[in-house]
């Protein structure tokens, strides 16, 4: 067993590049759910606006990789604007409906043949990035190490940027939720017709809420893609929207730093179960093998098995999360 | 105060016109005229399932009326919603108490101010354009904390007080809005007396603050002590108005509550 590997592909998983990607996703969350009670189930359309808004851009209109990532981020908010209008003034169920149709929607839509020409259907959109590599200072394809740390030069770049970002709109969400701003959001989480009874027009204020964390989200997806340096349909399916959600509720919704601590845990939980159910010892491997076949395909599935029965006692024993405060919690059953 | 308006004292602050609510075939509230004194106190009084909370949300806004028109301050304000009420100064306070049980008591308070600068999105990311005037708005809720006795819990959460508590918390929450018009739900359900008597003194003191109170409550013994003004709901409509003393004494109301007509149809009741 070679436990240098598995630890090297832990540690650097700790803060890769999908902690980086699903934190951000989650911080959008943790605005629209965590803060304002907002149910939305479709976190990774939004995700999906932001990926497209720049690949379609760049493949499709021919625009300027800047320009392009630009326009996703004005385009994520329409879409939120677009989702909210309907929805928010009804009860929080209708949005949880039509945020999850909608992700799918955006997901089967930009992988069907008619809209190949724009979208590339399954096979995505390739090499827009570009711009975006040039800018860097470090060596695409040299792999660089920091302690325990280990990644590809490209990484590096993409991890160094994504990481400010996610630093600043973190500092930037915390401000907002101190400031009185940020109550009305709180208030209207726990009673709606209570802040409105006080002259808050919460329509308005879930408005605000849900462009904020879709926007947060498009910039996620954008993160994304510019990483795998390719936009794949497929890759925006539901269980992303719900491992998102995994992530804010280890972290503990409603609290700042949740939504990083939240993936950290939750991928390098992932990584280190992954690299050591292929590195096992013989013997073990052996026996275990009786039972399942330890398989690419198996190992994949299995990692998520173990992980969600340890975040499931996670859950049990402590359900406000790393974060949360249980008295808070207890105060919902008063 | 801003309190004082360009209105005169007798025209009435609140009127309702053939307001008419119905669920399917229920007619909820079918209220020809009512108008509600300047600084006065109003009990609205009637047996269960008289209207008087459904009447309540229509002027409040939380509910939309068939028909009928509503005014404040000779403005009509039917249709208009409960954020823009509130704005205007005509605030409310709910039956089943609405505090906001994990903000603290002083968040609670804050929240009540209205046109917060912070409370705009893009002044929220600058702290410096929104502190001082927050620094403001703590003094006013302390000061109305201190007034309702509740300054002992001012950073405790708000879930954590108890039933009487959270009534005193959601008046003075209310009166944070500096409204003309306060509307109380049952301000007493569920207080105990000893509590019950300061919340009584709190609500006497607020028309000489120049604001105008109507209250729906169901105990007689308060409605005679504090009110001014008795209208009685039933069935929808109103069957009575009058003094509290005047109220005590008319033969309908009296029935209405001591069931002398249990069973049968309220208005068609004959008024002594």
């Amino acid at each position: 067993m070679d436990w240098g590997f598995i630890f090297e592909r832990t540690f650097s998983a700790m803060i890769g590049p999908e902690v980086m990607v699903y934190a951000l996703a989650a911080v959008g969350l943790n605005v629209h759910f965590g803060y304002t009670g907002l149910m939305n189930f479709g976190q990774v359309g939004f995700m999906a606006a932001g990926a497209y808004g720049v690949g379609v851009s760049v493949f499709w209109l021919g625009w300027n990789f800047w320009v392009g990532v630009l326009f996703s981020f004005v385009y994520s908010a329409v879409l939120a604007l677009l989702l909210g209008i309907p929805t928010l003034r009804l009860r929080a169920d209708y949005l949880s409906l039509v945020t999850i149709a909608a992700s799918e929607t955006i997901r089967l839509l930009a992988r069907s043949r008619v809209m190949q020409p724009i979208t590339g259907g399954v096979e995505g959109v390739n090499q827009f990035a570009g711009p975006f590599y040039d800018l860097s200072p470090f060596e695409l394809g040299k792999f660089y190490s920091f302690g325990p740390f280990k990644y590809l030069g490209r990484d590096v770049w993409v991890l160094l940027v994504g990481w400010t970002i996610l630093i600043l709109v973190t500092l930037m969400v915390r401000a907002l939720m101190k400031s009185p701003w940020g109550r009305t959001l709180r208030a209207i989480r726990e009673d709606e017709d209570a802040a409105r009874a006080l002259g808050k027009n919460a329509y308005f204020y879930k408005m605000q809420s849900l462009m904020l964390g879709g926007m947060i989200g498009g910039v996620a997806g954008m993160l994304q893609v510019i990483q795998k340096a390719s936009v794949q349909a497929d890759t925006f399916n539901p269980v992303i929207t719900f491992t998102i959600w995994t992530i804010l509720i280890v972290g503990g919704a409603g609290r700042v730093w949740s939504p990083i601590v939240g993936a950290s845990i939750y991928w390098t939980l992932i990584v280190f179960v992954e690299n050591t159910l292929r590195q096992l010892p013989e013997g073990t491997r052996l026996s275990l093998e009786r039972t399942i076949e330890l398989s690419d395909f198996n190992i994949a599935m299995l990692r998520f098995i173990l992980v969600g029965s340890g975040l499931l006692l996670l859950a049990r024993f402590r359900p406000q999360g790393i974060f949360g405060s249980r008295e808070e919690m207890a105060l919902d059953r008063r | 105060m801003t309190v004082a308006s360009a209105a005169n004292d007798n025209t009435p602050v609140v009127t309702a016109t053939s307001v008419v609510k119905t669920f399917g075939g229920l007619r909820a509230v079918d209220v020809e005229k009512l108008e509600i004194r300047r600084n006065k106190i109003t009990a609205l009084i009637g047996p269960n399932g008289a209207g008087k909370t459904t009447f309540f949300n229509l002027l409040t806004g939380f509910d939309k009326v068939d028909s009928g028109t509503i005014t404040l301050d000779g403005q009509v304000i039917t249709g208009k919603p409960p954020h823009q009420l509130a704005g205007m100064g005509m605030v409310r306070t709910f039956q089943l108490t609405k505090v906001l049980s994990k903000l603290s008591t002083i968040e609670n308070m804050k929240l009540g101010a209205l046109h917060q600068r912070g409370e705009k999105f893009w002044s929220a990311l600058v702290p410096g354009s929104w502190t001082k005037q927050e620094r403001e708005v703590e003094a006013r809720a302390d000061a109305i904390l201190q007034r309702f006795n509740l300054t002992h819990m001012r950073d405790e959460y708000a879930g954590t007080m108890s039933g009487g508590q959270r009534k005193l918390l959601e008046m003075a929450r209310a009166l944070m809005t500096d409204p003309r018009v306060v509307m109380l739900d049952e301000p007493m359900a569920g207080v105990n007396p000893a509590l019950a008597q300061s919340l009584l003194e709190l609500i006497k003191a607020l028309p000489g603050e120049g604001r105008t109170v109507i209250f729906v409550e169901h105990n007689m013994d308060v409605v005679q002590e504090i009110s001014d003004w008795v209208v009685v709901m039933a069935e929808g409509r109103i069957i009575a108005e009058g003094t509290p003393a005047e109220i005590k004494s008319n033969k309908a109301v009296v029935d209405a509550y001591l069931g002398a007509h249990h069973g049968e149809d309220l208005s068609q009741v004959e008024l002594s």
